[in-house]
């Protein structure tokens, strides 16, 4: 090829050359193979929390006061507290003694134990609706003494049937009633010796089966946490880091951090390295809050998503959980008596005392904008029922520095209100007096009313309501994550219901959009007919129009 | 109509063509996935088209910056100098004298490669719209540091609004630029024009309006 500049070739190849480099060292990057390195927040999680060796230097099996003939659960407490002098008086005061979060300014006391209300049992009904009371860690359904073996026992047994056979066999002649009162005793004995710190099958008694049964609450909580694998969850997994509760829900004097009942539990974002005796601990603490290798556009995304959005693609993903609850279905009966029908999932979708239920699996969390503080109506609180009543509902929105979108699962609810009062209705549930025995609405309003001190009109109907748990556990592996493409996307989008703010891939001007195709379209067809009239008038390109691009 | 001779001119330097076919390259595949990235088509999937439009992106901003060494140190930014001598003829030939075979009113020269409809075209793209692109574009790729670079009046639906209809812009002109290759001589000399650097022009003579040292053309 001739050229006019020969003697500067040199330059153009030169810049060729580097414009080459740069492009493919900037594509490279970005194109790095991501199994090559680790990201950054699992090698800091994976130094956070390498094994800490926790010893023991007591054995409850040789401790005196745990030798003796227990006869009550109070006795047991005493004994325990001989030695623990002050374990007692610290757990009194915990929101797992007292059910009692906190009071808000116009004197609403919050808290199951008092005037919050859900969308499932409803209300304890100030803890005289006794049958809530199977998870409270008294002994039975006495709220006296604390059954310190509830979160520290190993050997989880009846109590309350033990101490009852053994009242009676103990005090019998018959040698052979004494050979059964001896293996009550002793397997009494044996489980008062057996202390642990809490397993997860201690707080999965309560907590996975909140609600009342497995995984009708929470839905990123139930059974299959027991011995989950690491598909379930990455940090609990018994084939993986095998993580127990209290490891990341640390404790202090009894108070165990991790609740997101009310307030902000974690408004500051600490990492481990900002503050090691930080009382909560978030996804952040450990894995810090750019976790993903330093390229990746995810690290850009944390400031405004938590990591639980992306990382727990769906929850229920072994056991189903509730997603609604009907009550006003309730109180149908099948020849004269109360029944229940069963879903696919074998769980009840019908019971005449509680009223329709529907389960789900793998759902997919609704993404709201959360600052760490959900918002709740108590049984005090004014609603409106022409609309659905967010009985929860998370705060937060896009301009609140500290939120960020998090997802939740949405329980729906249809329960009892008063219409002259325009307040929810705590109905009591369980005992003589309870809806479960009666199936009389307006006495079981009645009298749960008159415990939680509020006014019934007499008048009631049933309203929608939903409320909202925070999902944050059944932590994926990282194959599984939720990929872009299921929130920048127009169509069903995972953000849908998220407004003002602009996403790509989601969002679009419309106008902007239509005009912008209509030109490109008008400009195919302008030289479309332009060539096809030089085609047609044949003259271009023969007689040598000399023109240019 | 009269035979007109015609000579061989070497029109596009190495760099030229490089930047040309380099720029062109760069387009396309920007254009495709910021398309898809707004959620026109499905392509490579919404991530990967991310991360190369991010990537492209980026290097079109180096190559540009060689691109404007290049055009101020050859003088070749004379070449984009806006007129509106001869615009009219140029107008009207496109739509009409083409169609008769009538020869175009202003020939491409070594000096004067761009009609006045090109220079107009031309410079607004390589000093509006492409820049507009490259600003906007890259305050989208930057925008986790709009609060660092004091920018936090921004908001992410202007920028995008402004790179969208950029985008459509240089989709529009695309179109209109690769028809208008097909124009020339033959239908494909302008396109071996621009890959070998020599085209089969009219002869005749530059006028002196066009040519580099004239910065203030006559109107």
């Amino acid at each position: 090829m001739k050229s006019s500049r020969g003697g500067y070739l040199i330059v153009p190849l030169v810049l060729l050359l580097s414009m080459l480099t740069l492009l493919f060292s900037t594509t490279s990057i970005c194109f790095a193979d991501e199994d090559e390195d680790r990201a950054p927040g699992r090698t800091m999680a994976d130094q956070a929390t390498k094994l800490k060796k926790l010893w023991i230097t007591v054995d409850h099996s040789r401790i005196e006061a745990l030798k003796k003939d227990f006869r009550s659960g109070p006795e047991v407490t005493q004994a325990c507290i001989s030695c623990h002098t002050e374990a007692g008086d610290q757990f009194y005061q915990t929101i797992h003694w007292t059910w009692k979060a906190y009071k808000d300014d116009k004197g609403h006391q919050f808290g199951k134990g008092g005037d919050s209300i859900n969308n499932f049992c409803i209300s304890a009904d100030r803890m005289q609706d006794k049958g809530c009371l199977s998870c409270h860690p008294g002994w039975g359904k006495k709220t006296e003494a604390v059954n310190c073996l509830n979160c520290h026992g190993q050997k989880q047994i009846n109590w309350e049937e033990s101490f009852e056979d053994l009242g009676a066999f103990a005090e019998s002649d018959d040698p052979e009633e004494q050979e059964i009162a001896d293996e009550i005793r002793g397997n009494i004995q044996a489980a008062v010796q057996s202390v642990i710190r809490p397993e997860r099958q201690n707080c999965g008694g309560c907590h996975f089966k909140g609600g009342g049964g497995d995984g009708v609450k929470h839905g990123d909580l139930d059974t299959s946490l027991t011995k989950p694998n690491k598909t379930l969850d990455v940090h609990m997994g018994t084939d993986g880091r095998n993580f127990k509760c209290t490891r990341c829900h640390t404790t202090t004097m009894h108070n165990i951090a991790g609740r997101v009942y009310t307030r902000p539990a974690a408004t500051d974002r600490k990492s481990l390295i900002e503050d090691d005796l930080a009382t909560k601990i978030t996804c952040e603490s450990c894995h810090s809050s750019s976790p993903h290798k330093s390229e990746s556009k995810a690290n850009d995304h944390t400031d405004k998503v938590a990591c639980q959005s992306c990382h727990i693609p769906m929850f229920a993903r072994v056991n189903p959980t509730k997603i609604s609850w009907d009550w006003s279905q309730s109180g149908k009966t099948k020849d004269g008596k109360p029944y229940t029908t069963e879903d696919e999932f074998g769980k009840h979708d019908y019971m005449t005392i509680k009223g329709q239920f529907k389960w789900a699996k793998n759902v997919k969390p609704e993404y709201f904008w959360y600052n760490g503080s959900i918002r709740s109506v108590t049984a005090k609180d004014p609603i409106d029922p022409s609309k659905v009543v967010q009985v929860s509902h998370p705060v937060g929105s896009r301009d609140d520095k500290n939120a960020r979108i998090f997802p939740f699962k949405i329980h729906q609810g249809k329960q009892p209100y008063d219409k002259v009062n325009k307040t929810l209705l705590g109905p009591m549930l369980s005992g003589p007096d309870g809806y479960w025995t009666t199936l009389d609405w307006d006495h079981a309003l009645t009298v749960g009313s008159k415990a939680l001190g509020i006014p019934f009109s007499g008048e009631f109907d049933f309203v929608d309501t939903t409320y909202v748990f925070p999902i944050t556990h059944m932590v994926a592996p990282r194959e599984n994550v939720v990929a872009c493409n299921e929130c920048h996307t127009r169509k069903e989008s995972r953000l849908t219901n998220l407004a003002g703010f602009y996403m790509p891939g989601r969002d679009k001007f419309q106008l902007l959009d239509s005009i912008g195709w209509i030109l490109v379209l008008a400009h195919l067809l302008g030289v479309g007919i332009h060539g096809l009239t030089r085609i047609f008038t044949h003259t271009n390109g023969r007689n040598g129009g000399n023109n240019h691009a | 109509m009269p035979s007109i001779n015609k000579v061989n001119m070497y029109l596009y330097t190495r760099y030229e063509r490089f930047w040309h076919w380099l720029q062109m390259a760069l387009i396309f595949t920007l254009l495709l996935t910021g398309f898809e990235v707004h959620g026109a088509f499905p392509f490579l999937g919404f991530n990967e088209a991310v991360d190369v439009h991010n990537a492209i992106g980026l290097t079109w901003l180096v190559a540009f910056a060689f691109f404007v060494f290049w055009v101020f140190t050859t003088g070749e930014w004379k070449q984009y100098i806006p007129t509106t001598k001869k615009m009219f003829q140029v107008i009207l030939y496109y739509s009409y004298g083409i169609f008769r075979g009538e020869s175009h009113p202003v020939p491409k020269r070594k000096d004067a490669k761009h009609n006045p409809l090109q220079r107009l075209v031309y410079l607004s793209l390589a000093a509006f719209l492409l820049p507009v692109q490259m600003i906007s574009g890259f305050l989208y790729w930057g925008y986790n540091d709009w609060t660092n670079w004091g920018l936090a009046w921004l908001t992410l639906d202007m920028v995008a609004f402004v790179h969208t209809a950029g985008a459509f812009a240089i989709l529009i002109f695309v179109i209109v630029h690769v028809y208008m290759t097909t124009t020339g001589h033959t239908i494909t000399s302008h396109v071996r024009a621009m890959v070998t650097g020599w085209e089969e022009v009219e002869e005749g003579d530059v006028q002196a309006w066009e040519k580099h040292g004239n910065r203030r053309p006559t109107a």
